[in-house]
């Protein structure tokens, strides 16, 4: 948004810097009564900041490398929670879950695409009722979205498998199966942030110079060809951008596991994520330690894929000029 | 296509352009190319929906009703004492006014403080601006995880462990905030700044009057954004507060889900309420809402 509103304001205040400096109000005393007023107009919110971002990232890090007393009392162990870590198969369960359910979202990404396409089709009715319906999931809470699920995927009386029944499939344990638990949570991770990435995508389309489209009309494109040779090209930051989204989000689904498989079930193992089993460690077992220990792993994580984000936009995401 | 017909749309183009809009024919093609569309947009809806059909449903029923096989689909007697039942079954009111007022003061908080920071980092000069937001920007990229167990210990100084100040106050900022609303402040036009210093108006002044009011698509997209994030987050109340009269209604929900015997439509009927002050919300708003998650997401 900025980017096009930049681009269309013909002086932005983002150009003062250019001002002659000998312009009226660029004396010393008037230089250095706007940087106190700049210090002044940030520092609310860098003392608020501070305390709560800036000191808690050196503190978990800090805590990371120390062992939790039972009194709650911390001691320097050097590496010891992070040999740990490597050692545990639960940890490389954990992250070998987030990691599927990061593919699963991926796999979302065309789905958002085509529905997205599809509302943006000039002519189009009820377009507004689509979107309206497509986005309420967003708006529901995480917890009330996995507990519907929990009752439809019930392994004995959920409507999904009464459904298969009755079209003559046998019952899958959607809920305790290895493998059906992480289709069936990856799905409404899926499921519930389907229309947050179809108003992106639409955003995305909308920006489409219409003259461009009308080209391909003339050039003979079918509804169909035109999508996707022509649109999709054209869009693909938005794709990409979307598609980044998705992975971090995904390394961080916690909700959905608590809710619809919960630490009782034989399933968790097999379902928990990194965040849900910081919590179970963390919270739960109160060990700290080992908790910021399992926390930087998701930091780490996450810079790896912002940094394949920065590598792979230079090379595959074409930008107009 | 046959190239009469490309000549024909050619020049219906060129006489659009000479006219200054195009022919409505040509923009709106008729109804029935899109039937397609409307069946895979149609049945992606009832996908949507279905799933919340359900739970209203089953929030009706009795429990014998929910779990029998084969399903039950209608409730043969409407049970509205679910929702009674919800309600007393867990501390409702006080959540919904914990989560209520959580809303409040931490979007308050985060448009006071994110705006007069984006305001400097959009419109003035001082020294290490540039490293100082670049802090900020890094902060975004770091998982809101990482806080969460020294955040507990700062609130545990502050006495604040299990009380409702503690379930707001780490939300009452964000970097997010900062950047969306420099982001605005950024696309308005230098001249406003200065037409005002040279009237005498005082930065504070020129923030407050003049920036404000214009930039109210990023302030409301801000309130939008920390509305759903307080209404709908979880992990840290648990962590913060363990009375459930001092948990939001998204974690104190959360408890109706037992382990083991599982009391469906009690959980449905209380899910109903915890959602559906946010779904008012969403429908009586929609378009800021949309355009707050479009706003971010192409920044």
């Amino acid at each position: 948004m900025s980017q096009l509103a930049l681009a269309t304001s013909p002086r932005s205040v983002a150009e003062r810097g250019d001002v002659a400096p000998n312009s009226p109000g660029r004396t010393h005393t008037a230089r250095r009564r706007e940087a106190v007023t700049g210090f002044l107009f940030i520092l609310p919110l860098f003392a608020t900041v501070s305390l709560f971002m800036f000191y808690p990232i050196i503190r978990n890090t800090y805590l990371s490398f120390t062992e939790t007393g039972v009194f709650g009392g911390e001691t320097w162990t050097g590496l010891d929670q992070y040999i740990r870590l490597v050692q545990d198969p639960q940890m490389w369960m954990a992250i070998r879950n987030t990691g599927l359910y990061a593919l699963i979202g991926l796999l979302g990404i065309p789905l958002a695409l085509i529905i997205a396409g599809l509302l943006n089709r000039p002519g189009l009715r009820f377009k507004s009722l689509f979107r309206v319906i497509y986005f309420l999931p967003v708006v529901v809470m995480p917890v009330a979205i996995g507990m519907i699920w929990r009752l439809l995927f019930n392994d004995d009386y959920g409507i999904i498998n009464s459904i298969l029944n009755t079209i003559g499939l046998s019952s899958v344990q959607w809920l305790s199966d290895p493998v059906a638990v992480i289709f069936a949570i990856g799905f409404v991770a899926v499921w519930s942030t389907l229309g947050f990435n179809v108003v992106l995508m639409l955003a995305g389309l909308q920006a489409v110079p219409r003259d461009v489209i009308e080209a391909a009309v003339l050039d003979g494109a079918g509804p169909i060809r035109q999508f996707f040779s022509v649109t999709v090209p054209i869009i693909s930051p938005t794709v990409f951008m979307v598609s980044v989204l998705t992975v971090i989000s995904s390394l961080q689904i916690f909700d959905l596991v608590f809710i619809m498989i919960g630490r009782n079930s034989p399933a968790i193992d097999d379902s928990q994520t990194i965040v849900y089993y910081f919590y179970e460690q963390g919270v739960v077992l109160l060990d700290r330690g080992y908790a910021a220990a399992i926390v930087t792993i998701l930091l780490i994580l996450t810079m790896i894929v912002t940094a394949i984000q920065f590598r792979l936009q230079k090379r595959w995401v074409h930008y107009g000029s | 296509m046959a190239l009469d017909q490309r000549m024909v749309a050619a020049e219906e183009r060129y006489l659009a352009s000479v006219n200054g809009g195009a022919p409505k024919k040509w923009r709106i093609p008729p109804a029935s190319h899109l039937g397609w569309t409307y069946v895979v947009l149609g049945l992606g809806a009832v996908m949507m929906l279905f799933p919340f059909a359900w739970q209203v449903l089953t929030s009706f029923k009795t429990l014998d009703e929910a779990i029998r096989v084969p399903i039950v689909i209608w409730p043969a007697e409407w049970q509205f004492e679910n929702y009674g039942r919800a309600l007393t079954a867990i501390p409702f009111f006080d959540m919904l006014n914990n989560s209520v007022v959580s809303v409040v003061v931490r979007s308050f908080f985060q448009v006071l403080l994110c705006s007069l920071a984006g305001y400097a980092f959009a419109v003035l000069r001082f020294p290490f601006k540039n490293l100082l937001f670049i802090a900020l920007l890094a902060i975004m990229m770091v998982p809101r995880e990482l806080y969460l167990l020294p955040q507990t210990e700062i609130l545990k100084v502050f006495g604040w462990l299990n009380t409702v100040p503690g379930l707001i106050a780490p939300g009452i900022v964000s970097a997010f905030g900062v950047f969306l609303m420099r982001q605005f402040f950024l696309s308005m036009p230098s001249s406003l700044v200065e037409a005002a210093k040279i009237d005498g108006a005082s930065h504070l002044r020129i923030w407050f009057s003049i920036m404000l009011p214009l930039a109210r698509p990023g302030i409301s997209a801000l309130i939008i954004f920390t509305a759903l994030f307080s209404w709908n987050e979880l992990l840290w109340p648990l962590l913060v507060n363990s009375d459930a009269d001092k948990l939001n209604l998204s974690a104190g929900l959360s408890t109706l889900s037992g382990d083991t015997l599982t009391d469906f439509p009690l959980m449905m009927a209380g899910a109903v309420m915890a959602q559906l002050p946010m779904i008012i919300a969403f429908l009586i708003l929609q378009k800021s809402f949309i355009q707050g998650i479009a706003f971010t997401g192409t920044k």
